[in-house]
């Protein structure tokens, strides 16, 4: 299958199912294109911003679904509308700033101006300018302001996450997401308030699937994480399960730390250090809260766009903005409860040290992905294989398997009929 | 010290604040150098360190991209940067200018400083990868003067990738 001449043949898949994907789906710019067309501007739900980045009337965030960037506004009357930000007259992306409030948006080049909801409100001289008696000007007759309103993306806002999506006939959220996903999406977000800690920014050279991939992935964290194999946050013998929708496409990796140490799992395997100890432990201060009801760890993946963590005392959202084929931006928002006490917002935040662009167990995610695309861009008519735990798809009760990421290219290859 | 009543000198003790440049050189040639078991020695046993995205920082959003409360956490980090990260092998090269001493009191002396770190990869061209403003407070401890906080607010909106070693 290996065939090593170069072809500059359409996309070909492996004839025996989605666990090899050829290394042309992460780089070419066609291929690209149509993910973007169907997966982030269709009938996808996309992440938008959590609800209390925006909690009040006017209160507005810049953000992106896929590579489109919206503007997340609160009206008035509590609803959050999400606004493509390009002005309807002549496409000025008129928002500059990430976030502030405001009681209207207005385009700085003509001064035309859209209400909360994005409906066009004020058009200078619209009739006209009066000049010698005579009126000079002014929109046609047949010109409606109605018609000329900013792009408003569908919009649902659950339990404290926005999520938008540029076609409206896509099925309700929670139908998106599923009967195997909505628990442990609620478990998360079960309506409390959220409190927001702070953002990172990363741009990661390699191709957004990626990033999907990392986290359906069990196979590599207590390979390339020293922290996860030696103090048992995340490894293979641990009592775990992977969840997918029944597309697919949404997954949820879920498991329970154990004490780490020698084990089975850790024979042969170089990033596990025996005698690691931690000069300051603070930074692995778990502390259990009631709400995980078990699980040390829940990641979920929901496809396209975002990522949702809980890593012991962590929670962020991680979301996948792409740039093209060959990068994507990767915006973490961490976040607690409402009503955590000083000292669990303090630990929340000690153990983002794990997580993030410098973090113990996510920095080399970031790497690890951007030389898998400098591994695809040399050839690509090669494809990867993953092949652990077989070549069917469906959940299990282990986490020694790559059930999720063929499960994600079965519903890819549905949706972009390859 | 000959200090106003905001506590801004008005006549900086120049031998100080050769001190204090002369700090600021020695912790950029100990990060620049690869010897990063020497880092953690420029602070202070209950130090802080943060690097924070400005963002956060003037946003008052208290998460950091990376924060330590101890020199035994800096100790635990040289571990990560030399036994546990993986990451591809990276030259960096910082630039400090503009070195201010703000403020000179009983608890130290506040200094800020711009810095730009430069990143250089292996068969690759160089490129800016961090930049931003110190606000540290310095103290002297056994004649010497250390860290007590180190805060890097970046201004880089997007980090390349990841960062491993100490800014
Ligand atoms: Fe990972």
């Amino acid at each position: 299958m290996n065939d090593r001449t170069h072809s500059t043949a359409p996309l070909e898949w492996h004839p025996g199912g989605p666990s090899r994907v050829p290394y042309r789906t992460y780089v070419d710019p066609a291929v690209h294109a149509i993910e973007l067309e169907r997966f982030f501007n269709h009938d996808h739900w996309a992440y938008v911003c959590l609800s209390c980045e925006i909690p009040n009337a006017g209160d507005f965030k810049r953000t992106s679904v896929g590579e489109r960037q919206v503007i997340a506004v609160r009206d008035t009357d509590g609803t959050v509308s999400v606004l493509e930000n390009h002005c309807a007259h002549r496409g000025a992306q008129f928002c500059q700033k990430d976030h502030g409030n405001a009681t209207e948006l207005v385009c700085p080049y003509h001064q035309w101006s859209y209400d909360l909801k994005g409906n066009l409100q004020g058009v200078p001289f619209l009739r006209g300018v009066k000049s010698d008696g005579r009126i000079n000007g002014g929109m046609p007759g047949d010109f409606r302001k109605s018609d000329h309103g900013l792009t408003r993306l569908k919009v649902e806002e659950w339990n404290g996450v926005v999520f938008g999506a540029f076609d409206t006939s896509v099925e309700p959220l929670r139908d998106y997401l599923g009967p195997e996903i909505t628990p442990w999406y609620e478990r998360i977000f079960d309506g409390r308030a959220l409190t927001l800690l702070g953002y990172n920014r990363q741009r990661i050279p390699g191709n957004w699937k990626l990033m999907q991939e990392n986290i359906k992935d069990p196979y590599h964290p207590g390979l390339l994480h020293t922290w996860f194999v030696t103090f048992g946050l995340w490894r293979a013998d641990q009592k775990s399960s992977l969840v997918m929708d029944a597309h697919g496409r949404h997954a949820v990796m879920i498991s329970s730390k154990n004490e780490g140490g020698k084990g089975d799992v850790t024979q042969g395997v170089t990033s596990f250090k025996e005698n690691m100890t931690l000069k300051d432990t603070r930074v692995l201060d778990v502390v259990p809260e009631a709400w995980w009801k078990g699980p040390t760890v829940t990641m979920l993946t929901l496809f396209p766009s975002v990522i949702i963590q809980q890593q012991v005392n962590s929670l962020s959202t991680r979301h996948i903005v792409p740039v093209g084929p060959d990068a994507f931006d990767f915006h973490w928002t961490h976040f607690g409860y409402a009503d955590d006490s000083p000292e669990m917002t303090r630990r929340r935040l000690r153990q983002a040290n794990l997580f993030g662009p410098a973090g113990y167990v996510s920095a080399d995610d970031g790497e690890v992905i951007e030389m898998q695309q400098a591994g695809f861009r040399q050839h690509p008519d090669y494809q990867t294989v993953s092949e652990l735990g077989g070549r069917d798809i469906g959940s299990v009760d282990h986490n020694v398997s790559e059930t999720l990421i063929r499960g994600m290219y079965g519903y890819y290859r549905k949706v972009m009929g390859v | 010290m000959n200090a106003s009543a905001n506590n801004l000198p008005s006549r900086l003790d120049p031998f100080l604040r050769a001190e204090v440049e002369d700090l600021y050189a020695r912790y950029s040639a100990c990060v620049d150098s690869g010897h990063y078991e020497a880092w953690p020695g420029f602070f202070t046993e209950a130090c802080t360190y943060k690097v924070i995205p400005r963002e956060n920082h003037e946003r008052g959003l208290p998460l950091a991209t990376l924060a330590f409360e101890s020199r035994a956490m800096l100790e635990d980090r040289v571990y990560g940067i030399t036994q546990t990260l993986f990451h591809q092998p990276y030259y960096q090269r910082h630039s400090v200018s503009g070195i201010l001493i703000t403020e000179v009191t009983s608890s130290g002396i506040a200094v800020e400083a711009n810095y730009l770190v430069i990143r250089t990869r292996s068969k690759a061209l160089s490129e800016v990868f961090n930049t931003g403003r110190y606000i540290d407070r310095v103290v002297r401890e056994d004649g010497s003067l250390r860290f007590a906080e180190k805060c890097c607010v970046f201004d880089s909106e997007m980090i390349p990738n990841s960062i491993i070693y100490p800014i």
